[in-house]
């Protein structure tokens, strides 16, 4: 039996065991969501496709399964990229399906039309425009196969619409061959060797994890890691949660607003084991002055990371959770030495702290939050002070609960991200940690959270400034506070308007109630936290600075 | 320092503009770059001539690599190898000095494909040296029009760069 593209699509994702899907139509993928209509998968209706973009990346970050979204040619996909890119800077697996003008009006200047592939190529790992229904079921198994191995990635398929209503016979590959894609998952041995080798030598050794740990499923590994030899452990904003920030050895997050001690510890380490992380600027400071006195071990799954920044003294390509546990049987258990004393000097003497003035604090909120959740909520934040507050103020314990635009800094991607994850992971309380201003740039997504009953919290610390460039005027520009005053509108009024529940807190004893009553509620919440206007994200490496040369905190 | 890598690629449409997008968009300095089907007609390959240290070349290589299309990589710059371009010369040449030039022809056996009134179109192949040489030493009659193909190059002996006999590995 002959299938229109549109139906191979539909089947496609189905073998691909794909659940969810958030889009929106439009003419070039009328003929899709004409398969979609009786079809098993759950499609849900965004407001902007940019929310289906971050709401496909926030259920691939809290489920570890691929996130898929879709929409029309032209304005459609394009309102996609700036999902796509925060996708593709912090290596989470999503496959976007975009609709585009009909094979004959290609390259015409049509309607709707962009070059959609051309845009996106260097935002994703790989993209494809399916000129011809035979290609299609091909092209969707290699999509799957290239987001979701190796470094993982967002890849888009470009449909033009003459190709969705073809007809072809079905048959969904069993495997893909692709002979210049053959990521490498097993490390050499040799290197692990030496891994080893330096990993017995070393005196004050530090792990520096990164999201690659989250990706690869490796905290079990890099846990036996951290016991076997005694490191601490800090770790990338993408990193968090991948190895519990309740444990000694935990010095939490590290770079520009990375705790004292994580920083003093990384100044100080003679060994620095980096693991699925890529030495990002914001970790970093000046790079001269990283870990100066440390030789560097670099496992990551992509060899271009290797090097890339920092000279490396051992080198080890291949997939996180393999190699540590490679790399785990070759050592022994080490004895405790002054090095872990000396952390936990660094960590009591460098607490993280702000001032108690008895005015609402945001860091107070985030503190409540994690009391109120018992640490197992999934935290999803938006860009800005409330993300490094959230980062800092809550302690996460397992992986794939802190969801967040990392490389790429995406405001307004908390919300829409905070939906996704709560499809995928019903059963987990999901709160967005948000900004006046962030949730602005989304807030349209709330529509989408109600129409679906898809029951997010929303935590706004509402301080009506564009707070972290705020701080930055405040610290580097002598108080010019060049446009960052930000109105907002009523969000507790805007909230009902939306048919959600909107709660306003002024207080600091109102924090918990209202936190208990939003998690009760079951629908859709948004929290209006009138928090003090001019608080600051500290400790604070100031930008291109050495990283043990921290203003605040 | 000028590195020669032989790049075998899938021929799909777009595969140019993905190379060509990743050298511009990380700052990467291509020299030349020529492309055209193998012996398998699934398959394109480039010559690519990249300014750079070491550090850059790892890069550059650990990049191309991770683009889908790209199958293989060769820096063949520390082999032994043969290269080549190709240019076309439209002289300016009054009968008075064809013979001079036609002399100059001779000498870098080099070829006049194309006789007009007052041009002549020269065609010579070799090394990079050997095409500066010729132009230079038909500079004073005047080019009208010059084009030149950019480097391809091969390993010399029984290394290869290709799918099938992998002996040099990338």
């Amino acid at each position: 039996m002959k299938l229109s593209g549109a139906e191979i699509i539909v089947k496609s994702l189905q073998e691909e065991g794909v659940e969810a899907i958030f889009g929106y139509p439009g003419g070039a993928v009328l003929q899709i969501y004409d398969a979609l209509y009786d079809s098993s998968l759950k499609h849900y209706l965004v407001r902007h496709e940019q929310g289906a973009a971050h709401a496909a990346d926030g259920y691939a970050r809290a489920t570890g399964k691929p996130g898929v979204c879709i929409a029309t040619s032209g304005p459609g996909a394009t309102n996609l990229v700036t999902g796509i890119a925060t996708a593709y800077m912090d290596s989470v697996p999503i496959i976007a399906f975009t609709g585009q003008v009909a094979c004959d009006l290609l390259g015409k200047d049509s309607f709707q039309e962009a070059d959609i592939t051309g845009i996106t190529l260097p935002i994703t790992k790989h993209n494809y425009l399916v000129k011809d229904v035979k290609d299609l079921a091909r092209t969707i198994k290699e999509a799957f196969h290239i987001a979701t191995t190796g470094r993982p990635g967002p890849v888009l398929i470009d449909i033009p619409k003459d190709v969705s209503i073809k007809k072809t016979k079905f048959d969904y590959p069993a495997a893909v061959h692709l002979r210049g894609y053959k990521p490498t998952v097993e490390g050499n041995k040799g290197q692990i060797n030496n891994a080893a080798r330096l990993i017995g030598e070393a005196k004050r050794p530090v792990i520096y994890a990164g999201g690659g740990v989250v990706t690869s499923g490796a905290s079990e590994e890099l846990f036996r890691l951290a016991e076997l030899t005694l490191s601490p452990v800090t770790t990338t904003l993408l990193g968090i949660g991948s190895f519990p920030e309740t444990h000694p050895l935990s010095l939490g997050m590290l770079g520009m607003h990375g705790t004292k001690a994580a920083n003093y510890a990384v100044s100080e380490c003679d060994l620095l084991i980096a693991v699925g992380a890529r030495f990002d600027d914001r970790v970093t400071g000046k790079i001269d002055e990283f870990a100066p006195h440390a030789k560097i071990i670099h496992i990551d799954v992509d060899p271009a990371e290797i090097g890339k920044n920092v000279r490396v003294d051992v080198p080890i390509v291949g997939d996180v959770k393999r190699v540590l546990a490679e790399l785990n049987n070759k050592l022994q258990q080490h004895l405790p030495t002054d090095w872990q004393d000396r952390i936990a000097r660094l960590k009591q003497e460098n607490p993280l702290c702000y001032e108690e003035n008895g005015s609402l604090k945001p860091q107070f909120i985030i503190e409540q939050i994690y009391e109120v959740t018992k640490g197992e909520a999934t935290i999803v934040t938006e860009v800005g002070q409330n993300q490094m507050w959230a980062a800092q103020y809550y302690k996460f314990t397992k992986p794939r609960t802190f969801i967040s635009s990392g490389g790429l800094g995406t405001m307004g991607y908390g919300l829409p991200a905070a939906i996704g994850a709560k499809v995928g992971r019903p059963d987990s309380v999901v709160i967005d940690i948000a900004g006046d201003g962030s949730i602005q740039m989304n807030i349209q997504e709330l529509a989408t959270a109600v129409h679906y009953n898809i029951p997010v919290i929303v935590a706004i610390l509402n301080n009506n400034y564009l707070g972290m460039v705020r701080q930055w005027q405040e610290i580097f520009y002598d108080r010019r506070y060049s446009y960052t005053e930000i109105t907002g509108p009523d969000f507790v009024k805007l909230a009902a308007a939306y048919g959600a529940v909107g709660i306003r807190v002024t207080k600091p004893e109102e924090v918990k109630p209202a936190l208990k009553k939003a998690i009760k509620a079951r629908r859709p919440v948004l929290i209006d936290f009138v928090v003090e206007r001019e608080e600051n994200v500290f400790p604070m490496v100031p930008p291109g600075g050495a990283i043990h040369k921290m203003l605040g905190g | 320092m000028r590195h020669i890598l032989a790049v075998l690629v899938e021929n799909n449409p777009g595969v140019l503009t993905r190379v060509a997008g990743l050298f511009s968009r990380r700052g990467y300095n291509i020299d030349s770059l020529t492309v055209g089907r193998t012996e398998n007609p699934q398959i394109s390959r480039m010559t690519i001539v990249v300014e750079g240290d070491d550090l850059v070349l790892e890069q550059v290589t650990k990049q191309l690599h991770k683009l889908i299309d790209v199958i293989k990589i060769n820096d063949i710059t520390s082999e032994e190898y043969v290269d080549r371009e190709l240019v076309l010369i439209k002289v300016g040449a009054d009968p008075s000095v064809r013979g001079e030039i036609m002399q100059i022809v001779d000498i870098f056996r080099a070829r006049i494909v194309d006789i007009g009134r007052r041009t002549l179109i020269i065609e010579c192949t070799g090394d990079e040296g050997k095409i500066n040489a010729v132009i230079e030493s038909l500079k004073p009659f005047g080019i009208k029009e010059l084009v030149r193909t950019g480097k391809v190059a091969m390993l010399r002996g029984h290394k290869f760069t290709s799918i099938n006999e992998s002996r040099e590995d990338d």
